[in-house]
């Protein structure tokens, strides 16, 4: 007989973060609810003339970094997406109370953890060598820290995984849509838990192309902490930054049968393309595909545009914001005072590319749990677009006390790429 | 170099490279680096380069080759240092 999974509930047990405002789930809580910023002025930028010298970057001891990785798998170690993403990882599975597989693998318990570009500082170090005629000099660790998926490697052999292991990439999308493919397979019964996240590689190598694009803010290198301003008047490019976000997805009975404490139900999820047609891009999204990824989320998850409380949208803090909130204004059939609140967390961590929708998604998932709303930053003035569709009164720049019971988060990328997951608190 | 010289500074290169439940009290001349000191294999080529580094030699794929024990390593160094 088969058994009809279409309905397994999806849940949260567990958190883990590396942000540029905050390392470890603590540290990172406490940073978003009271809107401090992590962006700093980088003085390699200056050396090598970037327009933007500011960005967001996770500041990590050798003591921390020694709490995950043995002194032989630090030897050579040089990716820093890696080391954010293993962080955030074993931190969400801890935080999940699971434990290491020792002797065998786990063939119910996975990962999918995304990434944009990852070991770009240890290929810039093997390109050096190789160039040199130095080949045989690169040491046997230089495929798996620049492999794509050299950060799902990691952490399956870490946590002995045995269900799916693999790392997708879909740009600035890409931490959400890992949340949506994770929240599927355990949807569909093909696992019972898994470590959903991204992360993302910093640091000029990373950044360069996008100071190039002049599409970073250049006015703010001796104000770093005001650069990122999603949502304003005054937006004039987002600030880069890099990091790791990590949520454990697992099934209700799983997590039930194990006392689990649930943080957050996942009650949607809808993945697309704008087909870089219909005003869609390499670099800008078809409005159209936008709206009709957020409607299909609410499809999937059973819930009209009515019910949403809350947005965490992608916000980067261009001119692209505002035809952001018409989007979701037109797909949630709300605008003016009606329109639910809507923040964006990039105002505070800069945006951390592929590691940007599961940071946001931490941040989400900690609202509905401890019943906040965090405040939108560098917002004195909205976007004067923005006020044409929605109240001033749905952008919070203060930190709300309040439960919210549904939040939309969504992610767009280049590549004209979509991703939304509809969160629920768990009562 | 001495014999004796050249163990000890290969006991030092070699002690990093072993898994977490191999102990450095566990090498000895005869010790086959991956099949009694459980070093992964992939990891030769570091020890190798370390080798290098220490020693001021350069080891060819046929030394490589012929690596096993700890005492073939010791050899394969003095050989080195000789010429």
């Amino acid at each position: 007989m088969q058994t009809n999974y279409s309905n397994r509930r999806v849940v949260v047990t567990g958190l883990g973060v590396v942000a540029p405002n905050g390392v470890g789930l603590h540290a990172f809580s406490e940073a978003v609810k009271t809107g401090t910023s992590g962006i700093r002025f980088f003085p390699e930028l200056e050396d090598l003339r970037f327009s933007c010298q500011i960005g967001g970057m996770p500041q990590i001891s050798e003591e921390l970094k020694r709490n995950y990785f043995t002194d032989l798998q630090l030897k050579n170690f040089n990716s820093s997406g890696i080391l954010y993403g293993v962080i955030a990882g074993m931190d969400a599975w801890k935080h999940a109370g699971l434990n290491t597989n020792k002797d065998k693998p786990d063939f119910d318990a996975g990962t999918i953890f995304g990434v944009g570009t990852l070991g770009v500082d240890k290929y810039r170090e093997s390109i050096h060598l190789i160039d040199a005629g130095k080949t045989r000099r690169l040491g046997s660790t230089s495929v798996q820290q620049t492999m794509s998926s050299g950060v799902s490697a990691y952490l399956g052999g870490m946590l002995g995984l045995g269900n799916i292991v693999t790392s997708n990439s879909s740009a600035c999308t890409t931490g959400t849509e890992a949340i949506a493919l994770a929240y599927e397979r355990i949807k569909t019964g093909k696992a019972q838990c898994i470590l959903a996240g991204s992360t993302s590689d910093g640091g000029p190598y990373v950044w360069a192309g996008f100071d190039a694009m002049r599409i970073l803010p250049h006015g703010f290198n001796e104000d770093p902490k005001k650069g990122s301003q999603p949502l304003s008047a005054n937006a004039s490019g987002f600030v880069p930054g890099c990091g790791a976000g990590a949520l454990v997805l697992e099934s209700l009975e799983s997590a039930e049968s194990r006392g689990a404490t649930i943080y957050a139900e996942i009650i949607g999820a809808a993945i697309n393309s704008g087909g870089q047609r219909s005003g869609g891009s390499m670099t800008a999204p078809n409005p159209i595909a936008v709206q009709r990824c957020i409607t299909e989320a609410l499809q999937n998850a059973g819930i009209s545009g009515k019910n949403v409380d809350a947005i965490n949208g992608h916000l980067t803090a261009t001119t692209k914001d505002a035809e952001e909130i018409e989007n979701w204004s037109r797909a949630l059939g709300r605008e003016g005072s009606d329109f639910p609140f809507i923040n964006s967390l990039k105002g505070m961590t800069g945006h951390c590319l592929s590691a940007s929708g599961s940071i946001e998604a931490v941040a989400t998932v900690l609202q509905l749990h401890e019943n906040f709303l965090f405040p939108n930053i560098n917002c004195e003035e909205i976007h004067p677009d923005i006020l044409k569709v929605i109240d001033a009164e749905s952008i919070p720049r203060m930190r709300k006390n309040i439960v919210v019971n549904t939040i939309a988060k969504a992610s767009f990328g280049f590549g004209d790429v979509n991703a939304c997951l509809i969160f629920k608190k768990k009562i | 170099m001495t014999e004796k010289e050249i163990y000890t500074k290969l006991e030092n290169i070699i002690k990093d490279y072993l898994p977490e439940d191999v102990s450095k009290e566990n090498i000895n001349p005869d010790s086959d680096l991956t099949k009694e000191l459980n070093i992964n294999s992939s990891h030769l080529v570091d020890i190798v380069l370390d080798v290098e580094d220490v020693f001021n030699i350069a080891l060819s794929n046929d030394d490589m080759e012929q690596l096993r024990t700890v005492k073939d390593a010791v050899r394969i160094i003095q050989a080195k240092k000789q010429t």
